[in-house]
């Protein structure tokens, strides 16, 4: 369950964003300067909202006017980046680890993970020879083995070829149903929301623009798909 | 080779590589702090902090050794109380590691910098959604990503300790063994009948190490660039 509030005067744009779910996938859905990463960085607490209110699953995280703001690093949010953002310097294995580290826990579910997400083959080899699905699909299994409370995909399949595409929304359907982690997708592909979402929070220009339930969006904005 | 080279000039020469390697060591914590601190924090004072950090590069080196003397000296508050502890820097090799560190100081703080800047705080602020502190931030992600930066650092502020003249003469004198180092050591050669052999010698032993220094680092600079590109 998540309940967000954020205001935000930003250099170029006002965001007054607020919005209550209880769903297992939630969707913000919306053009390029919706304020959709912006929502993500405030739930991670990357951004401070100058105004607002973030409680994740009856924990406030964030709370400007009781002036609660828990550290990034205590808010266990498992953030996939845009970019995959893989340490260049680590293996593929040092990354997926780091988290758990961090924690100083153990890896708990790395097998299990490094299992549902195929990355076996992929251990010992350092970033930059992965392939952009490749990249994806470890920032997925680093961000989960560092046991999230909610898991945050900020547009995870951008520039990724068709075929890659393809697996990685596979991999997040199979993710979906196997781990039942919160999950906040950000994205602006219908198609994406349609795969894996429960409901939408349509965003547009820092507002809400309206909310739909997956049937519903998809009947909008996927006219020719089935429901997934 | 050792019977090339005198006893004397053996002595500078090992004195100088050992100031110019422990000025490095102790100011290295320093510098890696005060540059993560220019590179990642705005605070009140930064611009002044970033201004007086080059005087050093800017002033005279002999004007550096007076304003050590004249705050390390024993007649000096500081010196004179640093005393009667047993510290005392003026007139000793301590005081020339000092005055080398001083000198290297800036270098290695704008290197480091520079070094700090070219690491992409998005993956610093990936490791903090990941549960990294600070601390460890720094170690796992900011360090490893900017070591070739910190390595070329050390070897320019080592080559500046390792040829300090001015504030280091200024500073501790020269005293046979104790504060003579390789450019004094020449130096003093150079104002002796005779002297003009062991001013060619040391000149040449000098050469060697500054080209072994210039060498080490363009090819950790060479290298850091190729890794940049590699990355990009």
């Amino acid at each position: 369950m998540i309940d967000f509030a954020m205001r935000h005067a930003f250099a170029d744009f006002p965001l007054d964003i607020a919005f209550r779910a209880d769903v297992r996938t939630l969707a913000l859905f919306g053009d390029s300067g919706a304020g959709k990463t912006s929502v993500l960085n405030a739930i991670a607490g990357l951004l401070e909202p100058q105004n607002g209110r973030v409680v994740l699953d009856d924990r406030v995280l964030f709370d400007r006017a009781a002036g609660i703001d828990v550290p990034v690093t205590e808010r266990r949010i498992g953030y996939v980046f845009q970019d995959g953002r893989l340490f260049p310097h680590l293996d593929v294995r040092a990354n997926l680890l780091y988290g758990a580290r961090s924690r100083r826990g153990q890896a708990a579910g790395f097998d299990a993970i490094v299992a549902l997400l195929e990355l076996a083959p992929l251990l010992a080899r350092p970033p930059t020879t992965l392939s952009g699905g490749e990249r994806q699909r470890v920032a997925i299994g680093r961000a989960l083995l560092a046991a999230p409370r909610a898991l945050l995909l900020d547009e995870p399949l951008t520039g990724l070829h068709a075929e890659a595409r393809r697996q990685v929304l596979d991999y997040l359907r199979r993710l979906k149903r196997e781990l039942g982690v919160f999950t906040v997708l950000v994205t602006h592909h219908a198609d994406e929301v349609a795969a894996l979402a429960d409901e939408v929070v349509l965003l547009a220009a820092g507002q809400v623009a309206g909310r739909l339930a997956h049937d519903a969006f998809v009947a909008r904005f996927v006219p020719a798909a089935q429901p997934a | 080779m050792t019977d090339w080279l005198s006893p004397q000039d053996w002595q500078a020469l090992a004195l100088s590589l050992h100031v110019a390697v422990l000025s490095v060591v102790f100011s290295l914590p320093i510098a890696l702090a005060l540059a993560w601190l220019l590179s990642r924090k705005r605070f009140p004072g930064s611009t002044l902090v970033e201004a007086l950090l080059f005087l050093p590069l800017i002033l005279p080196p002999v004007v550096t050794g007076y304003a050590l003397l004249a705050l390390l000296g024993r007649n000096a508050p500081l010196g004179h109380f640093l005393a009667e502890f047993g510290i005392v820097f003026a007139f000793r090799w301590t005081g020339a590691v000092i005055a080398a560190a001083v000198m290297g100081f800036p270098l290695l703080v704008l290197s480091i910098r520079v070094a700090f800047d070219g690491v992409d705080t998005r993956l610093e602020a990936a490791a903090e959604t990941l549960g990294a502190r600070a601390w460890r931030r720094f170690v796992t992600i900011t360090l490893p990503l900017s070591l070739r930066g910190v390595a070329a650092g050390c070897v320019l502020a080592f080559a500046r300790a390792f040829g300090e003249f001015g504030a280091t003469i200024s500073f501790v004198s020269n005293i046979p063994g104790e504060t003579r180092t390789l450019p004094i050591a020449i130096y003093e050669l150079l104002s002796v009948p005779g002297g003009m052999p062991g001013v060619q010698r040391l000149s040449l032993v000098a050469l060697l190490v500054a080209l072994a220094a210039a060498a080490s680092a363009t090819v950790i600079a060479g290298g850091a660039l190729r890794r940049k590109s590699d990355d990009g």
